[in-house]
C-alpha cells in the first residue's frame, strides 16, 4: 500500500502544490491530472525519491521511503518523460540491459516477446534505436513494463506519442497488472479506458 | 545591546537574523578599524627593522594574517556548508555564500602582498614558493565555488552543489599544502622561501596577532553585511512560506 | 520485488558503456590522438634539444595526460543525463557510489588506458629510457584512474550547466594538482637517479583515497544535479 501524507512541493521558487494526501491500494490506478506546469512530473519524481518534497512524507507499507531507500527502489518501475534508452543500441540490447539492471528476466526470447507485445515486430529488433520514430522509441521504453515484476508502476505521460493500437496494448497491460494486485500512478492528460472503480483521480491545481 | 544569548533559535530564521545582524555590524566594523590601525602602526613604525631584510619585511604584517584568514575562512565556509547539507538548513548555505568572497579577497591580498615582498627581497614579482603556490591554488578553489554557484540558476541546487564543492575542497587544502611543500623540496633550485619569516621580536608577534584579530572583526562585519543582502534577495521568494515583510529593509537602504 | 545483485548491476552498467564505446570507436581514438598531438607541440614550441626535452618530459607528458582526462570528462555523464539513462541509474536499488565506480572504470578503459599504453612511445620521443619509461607508465597507470575518479565529482557537479566544459576544468584542476606533483615527481626522481618509490607510494595513497571517497562525493553530486 502506498500513501502520501500532506505532501507539498515547489520547483525553484514556485510553489507547485501543497498538502496532498492520497492513498493507493493494490489494484488501483491513480491518475494525476492537471494542466501543463501544474507539477505532475515533479509529483511523480517525488514518489520516485528523485526530488525532495518541501513538506510531508511518502509511505510505502507504512514506512517512510526516505528510511527504506534501496528497499523502496526495488518496489517500483519508473518510466519518465525521457525514455532512458540508448540510441546507439538496438531495442533488444536496450531492453536486455534494462531488465538486467532491474533484476528481471533478460533472456533473449523473453525480451523479444516483450517487444512484440508492444507491437514492435521482429525486423525492428536489430535496428539501432536511432532510426526508429518517436512512437516506436516510446514503445521500447514502455516494453520494460512487460518484463517488470514490481508491484508499483510510476508512469509519466506514458500515452504521449503512442498511436491508438499501442495505447490499447498499454491499457490492457495496465489492467492485467492491476488485476494481479499491482498499483499504478500515472501522470496523464488523457482519459484511461479502464473500469472506473479501479481509477482514482488526483487533480493538481496551482 | 539587548540580551541576544537567550533564545538562539529565534534568530535562526532569516527574518529575525536580518535586524540582529544589522545591529551587530557597526560594533565589528569599529573593532576592525581600530585593531587594524593599531596593528599597522605597531608593524610599520614600532617594530624594529630586521637585520637581514631591512624595512621591506614589514609587509608580512599584512601578508601572514591575510594568508591565515584565507585558510580559516575556507574551513569555516566548509563547516557552514556541511551543516547546511546535514540539516538541510538554508541559513547555513547563506552564511557559506556570504563568506566566500571575503575569503577570496584575503587570498588575493596574501598573493599580492607576497608578490610585493618578493620584489625587493629577491628581485622577482613572482616566485614559486611553497606558501605562495598553495595560496594561488586556494584562490582557484574559492573562485571555483563562487563561479559554480553563479552558474546554477536553481537556488537549491546552487546551494547544495557549492556546499559539496566546499567540502571536497576543504579536504584538498591540507593535501595541497603537503604536496606543494613536497614539490618544493623536490626541485631544490628555488626552494629558499621568500616568505620565511625573520626571527620574531616580541613587538612583531604582537603586531601580527593584532592584525589577525582585526581581520577577523573585518571578516565578521563584512560577512554579516553580505548575509543581509542575501537574505533580502531570497526573501522575495514566496516559497519561504512566511510573509516577506522585513521592517528594517526600508531603512537599511 | 525484483532486485539485481550488486555485481549484476555493476556488470550491467559497465557492459552497457563498453558496448556503446565499441559502437563509437572514435572516442578511444580521440584521446590517443589528442595526447600525441599535444605532446608533439612541446618540442615544436621549446626546441628539439634532447637535454631540454628530457628535463621537461615528466611534466609535459603528465600534464598532457591530465588534460586528456579533463577533456574527456564531458562524456562521462552528459549523454546519460540527456537521454534519461542516468535517471534510471539513480533508481537502481544498489548503492550509487558503487555504480559510479563502474561508470568511471569503463570511462577510464576508453579514455585513460589507451594513454597509459601509449606513454612508453611518447616517453621515447622525449628521450626517456629504461627505468624512467617504466616509472612513467606505472605512474600513469596509477594516476589516470585517480584523475578520472576525482574528475567525476566535477562532472557530476556541473551536469547540464552551460559552459560546463570550462567550469569543470576550474573546479577540478586544484584537485588534480597533488596527483600531478607525485606522478611527475616520480618520473623526475627516476631520471635523476633518486628512487621513485616515495612518489609512487604517495600516488598509490591518492588512488586509494580517491577510490574510497570520490565515488561517494560523486553520487551525492549526481543526486543534487538530478533533483
Amino acid at each position: 500500500m502506498f500513501q502520501t501524507v500532506a505532501l507539498s512541493g515547489s520547483r525553484g521558487e514556485r510553489l507547485l502544490f501543497s498538502d496532498i494526501s492520497v492513498t493507493v491500494t493494490p489494484g488501483t490506478l491513480l491518475a494525476v491530472v492537471g494542466e501543463n506546469g501544474s507539477g505532475k512530473t515533479s509529483f511523480l519524481r517525488m514518489l520516485c525519491g528523485l526530488l525532495s518534497p518541501d513538506n510531508g512524507t511518502i509511505l510505502w507499507q507504512g514506512k517512510d521511503i526516505r528510511q527504506l531507500k534501496e528497499l523502496y527502489r526495488a518496489q517500483f518501475t519508473y518510466v519518465g518523460h525521457l525514455n532512458g534508452i540508448k540510441d546507439e543500441l538496438t531495442p533488444v540490447e536496450n531492453l536486455t540491459v534494462s531488465a538486467c539492471l532491474a533484476g528481471d528476466e533478460s533472456a533473449s526470447g523473453v525480451v523479444r516477446k516483450a517487444l512484440e507485445a508492444v507491437g514492435l515486430g521482429r525486423p525492428i529488433h536489430r535496428l539501432p534505436t536511432r532510426v526508429l520514430s518517436q512512437g516506436q522509441k516510446r514503445r521500447v521504453a514502455l516494453a520494460r513494463l512487460w518484463l517488470s515484476t514490481r508491484p508499483l508502476w510510476l508512469l509519466d505521460e506514458p500515452f504521449a506519442s503512442l498511436d491508438v493500437t499501442a495505447t490499447s496494448y498499454l491499457t490492457r497491460h495496465l489492467q492485467l497488472h492491476l488485476s494481479h494486485g499491482g498499483m499504478v500512478v500515472v501522470a496523464t492528460h488523457q482519459e484511461i479506458d479502464l473500469p472506473p472503480d479501479c481509477i482514482q483521480r488526483l487533480r493538481l491545481t496551482r | 545591546m539587548s540580551a541576544t544569548g537567550i533564545n538562539w533559535f529565534k534568530y535562526s530564521s532569516p527574518q529575525a537574523f536580518h535586524p540582529l545582524a544589522g545591529r551587530m555590524i557597526p560594533w565589528f566594523a569599529a573593532a576592525a578599524a581600530g585593531l587594524i590601525l593599531v596593528g599597522l602602526y605597531v608593524g610599520f613604525f614600532v617594530a624594529p627593522t630586521d637585520a637581514t631584510q631591512g624595512d621591506a619585511y614589514r609587509i608580512i604584517f599584512v601578508h601572514v594574517p591575510a594568508a591565515w584568514m584565507s585558510m580559516f575562512l575556507y574551513v569555516i565556509m566548509a563547516i557552514w556548508a556541511g551543516i547546511g547539507l546535514g540539516l538541510n538548513a538554508r541559513p547555513s548555505f547563506m552564511m557559506a555564500q556570504a563568506i566566500a568572497p571575503t575569503g577570496a579577497m584575503f587570498t588575493f591580498l596574501a598573493l599580492f602582498t607576497g608578490s610585493m615582498w618578493g620584489k625587493p627581497t629577491w628581485g622577482a614579482w613572482w616566485v614559486w614558493d611553497a606558501r605562495l603556490t598553495s595560496e594561488l591554488i586556494l584562490l582557484f578553489q574559492y573562485i571555483g565555488i563562487i563561479l559554480l554557484r553563479s552558474s546554477i540558476d536553481d537556488l537549491r541546487r546552487a546551494d547544495r552543489a557549492s556546499a559539496v564543492l566546499a567540502l571536497v575542497g576543504v579536504i584538498n587544502v591540507p593535501i595541497i599544502y603537503f604536496s606543494v611543500k613536497w614539490w618544493n623540496t623536490l626541485h631544490q633550485g628555488a626552494s629558499v622561501s621568500i616568505t620565511a619569516a625573520p626571527t620574531m621580536a616580541g613587538t612583531m608577534v604582537t603586531a601580527m596577532l593584532v592584525m589577525m584579530v582585526g581581520f577577523w572583526m573585518y571578516s565578521i562585519a563584512v560577512t554579516l553585511a553580505r548575509v543581509r543582502c542575501v537574505i533580502i534577495e531570497r526573501e522575495r521568494q514566496p516559497s519561504w512560506g512566511k510573509s516577506a515583510s522585513l521592517p528594517d529593509v526600508a531603512e537599511a537602504r | 520485488m525484483s532486485q539485481p545483485s550488486l555485481s549484476e548491476a555493476l556488470h550491467g552498467v559497465v557492459r552497457r558503456d563498453l558496448l556503446l564505446a565499441m559502437r563509437h570507436r572514435s572516442d578511444v581514438a580521440m584521446s590517443v590522438f589528442f595526447v600525441v598531438i599535444v605532446a608533439s607541440l612541446f618540442p615544436l614550441g621549446v626546441g628539439p634539444e634532447p637535454a631540454v626535452l628530457r628535463m621537461i618530459a615528466s611534466g609535459v607528458l603528465w600534464v598532457t595526460a591530465l588534460l586528456a582526462c579533463l577533456l574527456s570528462l564531458g562524456r562521462l555523464f552528459t549523454a546519460d543525463y540527456l537521454d534519461g539513462v542516468l535517471e534510471q541509474t539513480l533508481l537502481i536499488p544498489q548503492p550509487l557510489a558503487v555504480l559510479v565506480v563502474g561508470k568511471v572504470f569503463s570511462h577510464w578503459v576508453i579514455s585513460g588506458l589507451p594513454v597509459v599504453l601509449l606513454s612508453p612511445l611518447l616517453g621515447l620521443q622525449f628521450g626517456l629510457s629504461g627505468e624512467s619509461l617504466w616509472v612513467l607508465t606505472f605512474s600513469l597507470l596509477l594516476g589516470t584512474p585517480t584523475l578520472s575518479m576525482i574528475g567525476a565529482i566535477g562532472a557530476a557537479l556541473t551536469l547540464g550547466l552551460r559552459g560546463s566544459g570550462l567550469l569543470v576544468a576550474l573546479l577540478v584542476l586544484p584537485l588534480f594538482i597533488p596527483v600531478l606533483i607525485f606522478g611527475a615527481g616520480a618520473v623526475t626522481n627516476s631520471l635523476a637517479g633518486i628512487g621513485s618509490e616515495a612518489n609512487l607510494s604517495l600516488l598509490g595513497a591518492c588512488f586509494l583515497f580517491s577510490l574510497t571517497f570520490a565515488p561517494w562525493a560523486t553520487a551525492v553530486a549526481l543526486r543534487i544535479a538530478l533533483e
